[in-house]
């Protein structure tokens, strides 16, 4: 890992006498990129629960980060590019959570590590948990584990290594934030009589109006979609939960709105790939 | 005097970075290679960096380590029956699961409705999962233990962490390899390799098979009365000690069906 | 008159029933006994409280309160209560009192007065169990924000993943088809409204109090006395994402410059509702709730939950006490974990004080050589799960051995006396020592840390400080000598005492703490030796999976590496003897002994601010659980 190997480079196009691979190297854009990119990850300096004490210890001397060029760990989010969500994410932490990962600059991923952090948890029934960060940012690499060893944390941040080196320059699928700016925040959560998510206003709204005519309320009672979930289902769980559709951005600008459409459909198209690639694996 | 507590701090350091070298010489550049050194670096003996090199080198979990669980299932290749769950969905683990994460469908008989001791279907979520061990050490099967992979990160969780049946189970040959001495414990109080259930069949067969035996002695006792008597004092000895072990064997159905019918009660 | 001084000094020493009977003939209308079964100690009348609080402080010399816990008994009294164990720093046992108070309007005076350590506690049944504290100067919410619907721990409250009130659910076998509470949730997240929820006036109004009392917006012209430069306050937030507040701590401070004026600590970031889930779980389910409650240590919270359940288990027929190699196991474990946690804590410590990371390197590189003990023992680095109710979950193995498994495995393989022997003969006083040559005597760390964070004596007992804190302002008060268990009574070893109360006598005993647990430890070597292959459970039969629990009340309380850690619970309800626990309260010391940090940190520099913190060894999930 630590050393540079040059023949890790090089793009296939170009065949390279055998006993040139290790002086020339002929690559592509792209791989170079990638290559810089994985080797010099920055993580933030950021610990939650119990998970970030076994973070510490894999960035300590026997387990050693730095071999993978990881070893600057930023207290600021404005110098790193990985957030390792270590811990049993809270309603009270999720705000600043998001925060942060909006101060961070693209590009940008989010590892979960922990059981709490990728699904809540032990702790998931509990009133003031939230079930998995990626109910609010988006996330790479789930580790599972409670708390996952700090060589299971290893091999979580080498499955990230190998998704970015999975990435090309030129799909608008891979590198979103190429092109058309930053991309938007992360709408900031609100702390209410519960917390509040501001994409789900609508439907918070809905609840509410029911609520104020007399009908019967209460998250108990199940939306339709939810009922066929209870009926027994015998086959291999989890159809992956819907995620609540985003609001629809106004924009005036048409390119602009050109842009953003693109880049939606790219994530669609790259989500739909993940998928058949998480069945075939 | 400023500067002197800076120096001995440098001291320390400097000392760590001679005794890595110290190490490297000592075994002659093959520190990374091979089996003991590996040892003696990550034990007490180490002096200077104890650094593994993950993934090109990894520590090998000790025996009682937990990560998340998986059922046993009898291997392919066993005579009797291969491939078949040592589950018998007892739902023990089920109730003594913290933050139960554990999902179990009883197997059914199509044809009468009764339960039959198969699970049907069997989920674990490890997004809950706190690797606690409770199920492995209260199921009084052994039928689910505790797995020593930990390298799971996947990039998707909806698919992937709520692991199914397919996705638990793994031989029986598997545990025996991950760890050779609680298996051979737990084998030990079992009294044999095999399930509870194909111990006991086979104590059945044998006790059937000594029974057949020992009428055949009979008839020919006449032929040959010496012979027979020492036969039959093996096979009166065999009886009972079978007659003991079966009534333990009842006895510990009898328990674990009163705590079952307990917890049913509430 | 001299012969009264005489008799207030053998009421100071007396046991607790003379105290009671004290009491009772000073104020013989507020107080009774405790008669439900299984409860002990006494009710007093809630309006008479603060004066017999303040009678058994300074009449009786119970001058330190351990514990304040909201216990509701919903269905079965219909009534709240405050519960209190307070305790003599001259050791001996607790003297339990209780008020109680109608559920509707519930009102218990203050003890902030008489007992300042009381202050974050009822802040916490304020919050929790929506009980007020008239008297209180300060009574906001704690560990959620403001603006918060319901009192969690009130037992009619239901969060959104409500399922059902205890474990095991019914839904998980035999008809267990699983489903993520989430797709059962209409959000889809872990939220549930009020039916008369009102987005239109929505704002998010939890910072507002936590600024309300920091002399925000002063005008600066109004401060003008004549002789003083004009300067406006400046109002700071470090935390809760910070790299010294050893979690999501967070801390509001008013500066002058940069002299702190007044430091609030913000705390909840990591409230994981440990104790809603408490009693929902069954008794043996919260063993591994334990480990994450002060996750650096979890063996000896594993031991406090498993003292406080075996003192209700002793009321039951049945009941055999723990073997004695399995108190030798115990004791083992919890006097790692204390050097385990004292590394942590030193290596921490410097990195505050600005020597970032390489100190902490050092200091923890034992640390994995115990954790490999660990692992090898009760399967896990950290979460150790490894006491039970009579016992241990297994015995020590032969060999500390591996195998290998996945591809590139190294094995590693010893055998586990000459591990131990050698671990505490050699590795770890090497350790000990090398830390103290280096650190001790720099001058950068004494000019940091002597006179700085001062916690008089009197202070340190009045805010109810426990552990290293407390020890280090002179108090010589280690539960495992004032209130002794386990095998703590035949072993040799001194109470660790420093007299200056600040960070560097902090440092001093955390490493004189480090020497004494390893002269315990070198005296269980032998008994270990002796005992090896006696039965860990009593009988040598593994416990029941599902233990009933008789009625009543207890109150376990161990020495942690942080301090007392105490488990308050209550077996109510079924008269068999119960499932889950009715009340599991935890006294947690991370979360107490913050009460005096705002004092510590007042007209120090902010600095100075993560260094005092740091020396208070605070880890989140206990202070938060
Ligand atoms: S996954 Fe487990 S170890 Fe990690 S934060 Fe959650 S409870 Fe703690
Ligand atoms: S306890 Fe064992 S036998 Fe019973 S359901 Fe669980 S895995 Fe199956
Ligand atoms: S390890 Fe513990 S949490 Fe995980 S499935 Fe088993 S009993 Fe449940």
């Amino acid at each position: 890992m630590s050393q540079l190997d040059l023949r890790e480079l090089h793009s296939t196009e170009f065949p390279v006498p055998a006993d040139m691979q290790s002086n020339v190297a002929i690559t592509s854009l792209s791989k170079i990129y990638n290559w810089s990119r994985r080797s010099s990850m920055w993580p933030m300096l950021f610990g939650l629960a119990c998970c970030a004490i076994e973070m510490i210890a894999t960035a300590a001397s026997r387990y050693d980060t730095a071999r993978f060029g990881m070893e600057v760990m930023r207290a600021t989010p404005r110098q790193s590019d990985l957030m390792i969500v270590s811990g049993t994410v809270t309603k009270k932490m999720i705000v600043p959570i998001v925060r942060l990962y909006n101060q961070m600059p693209e590009p940008k991923y989010v590892l979960a590590m922990g059981a709490c952090a990728s699904g809540g948890g032990p702790f998931k029934e509990g009133y003031n948990v939230v079930s998995g960060i990626d109910q609010y940012v988006p996330v790479d690499v789930y580790v599972p584990g409670c708390p996952p060893t700090p060589q299971a944390l290893l091999n979580g941040l080498i499955a990230l290594q190998k998704r970015i080196d999975g990435q090309s320059l030129g799909n608008m699928d891979d590198v979103p934030w190429y092109g058309v700016g930053p991309s938007d925040p992360v709408p900031v959560p609100i702390l209410g009589p519960d917390i509040i998510d501001p994409r789900q206003m609508e439907m918070i709204r809905a609840q509410a109006e029911r609520a104020a005519s007399g009908e019967s309320y209460g998250t108990r009672e199940l939306p339709a979609a939810a009922m066929d979930v209870i009926a027994p289902r015998t086959e291999a769980a989890a159809r992956p939960a819907q995620a609540p559709a985003a609001a629809e951005v106004a924009t005036d600008d048409p390119d602009r709105a050109e842009a953003l459409r693109k880049r939606e459909e790219a994530l669609a198209r790259k989500r739909a790939r993940q998928a058949a690639q998480n069945l075939d694996s | 005097m400023y500067g002197v507590g800076i120096l001995k701090g440098l001291g320390v350091t400097i000392k760590h970075f001679i005794d890595t070298y110290v190490d490297d010489i000592r075994y002659a550049g093959r520190k990374y290679m091979r089996q003991e050194n590996f040892e003696v670096r990550q034990g007490l003996k180490a002096q200077g960096a104890f650094t593994v090199q993950y993934p090109e080198e990894k520590i090998a979990v000790p025996e009682r380590f937990r990560f998340v669980p998986f059922l046993i299932v009898d291997d392919a290749d066993h005579p009797e029956r291969p491939g078949h769950d040592w589950c018998t969905s007892c739902g023990i683990c089920a109730k003594v699961c913290p933050p139960q994460c554990i999902w179990i469908v009883r197997g059914e008989n199509p044809q009468t409705g009764r339960p039959i001791p198969e699970p049907e279907a069997f989920f674990i979520d490890i997004d809950i999962c706190m690797n606690c061990g409770y199920c492995s050490e209260f199921c009084p099967f052994d039928a689910i233990k505790m797995d020593h992979d930990y390298e799971l990160a996947s990039y998707d969780r909806t698919g992937a962490h709520i692991h199914d049946k397919q996705k638990l189970s793994k031989p029986f040959s598997y545990w025996r390899t991950i760890a050779p001495t609680t298996a051979a414990e737990e084998a030990e109080a079992r009294g044999g390799w095999e399930h509870t259930d194909v111990i006991k069949e086979r104590k059945k067969a044998e006790a059937a098979a000594a029974k057949a035996a020992k009428a055949a002695a009979q008839a020919e006792q006449a032929e040959a009365a010496p012979e027979a008597e020492a036969q039959s004092e093996q096979d009166a000895e065999a009886a009972k000690a079978e007659r003991l072990r079966k009534r333990e064997a009842a006895l510990a159905r009898n328990r674990a069906r009163k705590e079952q019918e307990n917890q049913n009660d509430e | 008159m001299a012969d009264q001084t005489i008799n207030s000094e053998a009421l100071k020493t007396g046991d607790i029933s003379a105290a009671v009977d004290y009491l009772k003939a000073q104020y013989p209308d507020a107080i009774s006994d405790d008669t439900r079964e299984g409860y002990n100690g006494i009710i007093i009348a809630r309006d008479q409280l603060v004066e017999v609080a303040r009678a058994m402080r300074d009449d009786l010399g119970f001058d330190y309160l351990s514990n304040a816990a909201a216990v509701d008994y919903l269905g079965i009294e219909d009534s709240m209560e405050m519960v209190y164990h307070a305790y003599r720093t001259s050791g001996g046992a607790a003297l339990a009192f209780k008020a109680q108070t109608p559920r509707a309007q519930a009102e218990i005076p203050s003890l902030i007065e008489v007992w300042p350590g009381a202050d974050f506690q009822e802040r916490e049944a304020y919050d929790l169990h929506g009980i007020a504290f008239p008297g209180h100067p300060n009574l906001r919410r704690i560990l959620l924000w403001d603006g918060f619907d319901g009192h969690p721990l009130r037992k009619d409250w239901q969060e959104a993943y409500y399922e059902e009130d205890h474990k095991p659910f019914e839904s998980r076998w035999p008809k267990g088809f699983v489903r993520r509470a989430e797709e059962l949730n209409i959000y889809g997240k872990n939220v549930k409204y009020p039916a008369d929820l009102d987005l239109n006036s929505l704002a998010d109004t939890s910072e507002e109090s936590v600024y309300a009392n920091m002399g925000l917006g002063v005008d600066v012209q109004q401060l003008d006395n004549g002789d003083e430069l004009q300067t406006d306050k400046l109002v700071v937030n470090l935390g809760p994402h910070h790299p010294s507040t050893h979690g999501v701590f967070r801390m509001v401070v008013t500066l002058n410059g940069e002299t702190v004026e007044k430091l609030e600590p913000v705390m909840g970031y990591l409230h994981r509702n440990h104790e809603k889930i408490g009693e929902r779980n069954a008794w043996l389910h919260n063993m591994p709730f334990t480990d994450r409650l002060d996750y650096i240590s979890s063996m000896s919270n594993n031991l406090g939950y498993a003292l406080a359940v075996e003192q209700l288990l002793a009321r039951g027929a049945r009941y055999q006490p723990p073997t004695y190699r399995a108190e030798v196991v115990r004791v083992l474990m919890v006097e790692l974990t204390r050097i385990v946690n004292h590394f942590w804590a030193i290596g921490f410590l410097l990195n505050d004080l600005g020597a970032f990371f390489t100190p902490a390197l050092y200091a923890i590189n034992e640390r994995e050589l115990i954790l490999d003990f660990f692992e090898a023992v009760a399967g896990s680095r950290m979460m150790c799960n490894y006491m039970r109710f009579g016992g241990i979950y297994k015995d020590l193995p032969e060999r500390i051995h591996a195998v290998a498994n996945l591809v590139n495995d190294k094995m590693r393989d010893y055998d586990t006396m000459d591990y131990l022997v050698e671990l505490i003969n050699e590795r770890i006083p090497r350790a000990v020592d090398q830390l103290d040559q280096y650190l001790t005597d720099s001058e950068i760390i004494r000019a940091r840390t002597i006179g700085v964070g001062y916690l008089p004596k009197e202070m340190a007992i009045a805010y109810s400080a426990a552990g290293p804190l407390l020890r280090a302002s002179g108090v010589s008060y280690d539960v495992r000598r004032a209130d002794p268990y386990s095998i703590y009574p035949e072993l040799d070893f001194d109470v660790a005492v420093r007299y200056n109360g600040d960070i560097y006598d902090r440092y001093l005993i955390r490493l004189d703490e480090m020497r004494e647990s390893l002269r315990i430890l070198r005296q269980l070597l032998p008994r270990l030796e002796v005992t090896h292959g006696e039965p860990i459970m009593p009988g040598g039969k593994q416990g029941p999976y599902m233990p009933r629990v008789p009625i009543g009340e207890s109150y376990g309380h161990v020495e942690n590496p942080k301090g007392e850690l105490g488990y308050y619970v209550v077996s109510a309800g079924d008269a068999k003897g119960t499932q889950n626990p009715w009340r599991y309260h935890v006294r947690a010391p991370s979360f107490i002994n913050l009460t005096a940090l705002g004092q510590m940190c007042r007209g120090h520099k902010v600095a100075d601010i993560v260094a005092i913190l740091g020396s208070i060894d605070i880890v989140l999930g206990e202070t938060d659980r």
